[in-house]
């Protein structure tokens, strides 16, 4: 019950920072421990599943692509240097911070009861996929179109570009 | 006990604020494109907060609906983005209030 305030704080506290930052990458960081917060209360709120692809997805896939862009604008001259103001231990100090309290409740939680969170009843990954594959199989297909529009839609955005790149 | 679910709404009510404060109050779009993703995140905490209220996995089905949704949605946007800043220079989402067809 306490770590899922400690978690909803720290993911508040982390969301806040990261729409006040004004350097994208710190912002990116606080955005990855929110998620991370939330992660946890997945955990902690019975839906194991779900805090994996929370941790997987959004604050692995979905963040890094955000990292890639971040990149790839901030390149050229004047990189060097940023590059060395973001290894000033001050920058990453604040995301290191909450971060850490998120992994000492995982710890704490593992050590106190094997698997389970706190939640009365757990919902597992199997109860997820047989309803996913079952009652929403439909949903499942048109998922997986939308991601495939995604991905013909990023391809041709990125390929005219780069014509007009060419033209230019 | 069963109050820890309620609370789940109600910080999914206050990280989607945070994010539509962040959406309405930020100029740079990858600042915007970040606070969306708050404000998604914050509907799915609110579908598995609900999900696991009644024990049921059609909360978590629809958070891997809404993940789909923010995956798609932010590898468009992104490509957006870039495609903007390399007519433009720069990320300001008031530099692309003027179109020309």
């Amino acid at each position: 019950m306490t770590m899922f305030y400690i978690s909803a704080a720290v993911a508040l506290v982390a969301s806040v920072l990261a729409i006040s930052r004004s350097n994208a990458v710190h912002a990116l960081l606080y955005t990855i421990v929110s998620l991370l917060s939330v992660a946890l209360i997945f955990f902690i709120l019975g839906a194991p599943f779900a805090a994996a692809l929370e941790v997987v997805i959004y604050a692995g896939a979905i963040m890094v692509l955000f990292v890639f862009v971040v990149m790839m604008i901030s390149s050229g001259q004047g990189a060097a240097r940023q590059e060395r103001q973001w290894m000033n231990f001050r920058l990453w100090a604040g995301p290191s911070v909450l971060s850490g309290v998120l992994l000492l409740e995982l710890l704490y939680s593992m050590a106190l009861t094997p698997v389970q969170g706190m939640a009365k009843s757990v919902v597992d990954s199997k109860q997820v996929g047989v309803a996913l594959l079952g009652p929403y199989a439909l949903g499942v297909e048109l998922a997986s179109l939308l991601l495939t529009a995604g991905l013909v839609g990023a391809y041709h955005l990125g390929k005219r570009e780069a014509k007009e790149g060419a033209d230019e | 006990m069963t109050s820890m679910y309620d609370h789940g709404l109600v910080l999914a009510a206050a990280l989607f604020a945070i994010g539509l404060a962040g959406v309405l109050g930020r100029r740079n779009i990858i600042f915007i494109l970040l606070s969306i993703e708050i404000m998604l995140n914050a509907a799915g905490l609110a579908f598995v907060s609900a999900g696991s209220r009644w024990g049921q996995p059609d909360g978590q089905i629809m958070f891997i609906f809404i993940l789909v949704m923010a995956a798609a949605e932010v590898s468009i946007g992104l490509a957006l983005v870039l495609l903007l800043f390399h007519r433009t220079k720069t990320v300001d989402s008031d530099a692309a209030n003027s179109m020309k067809g």
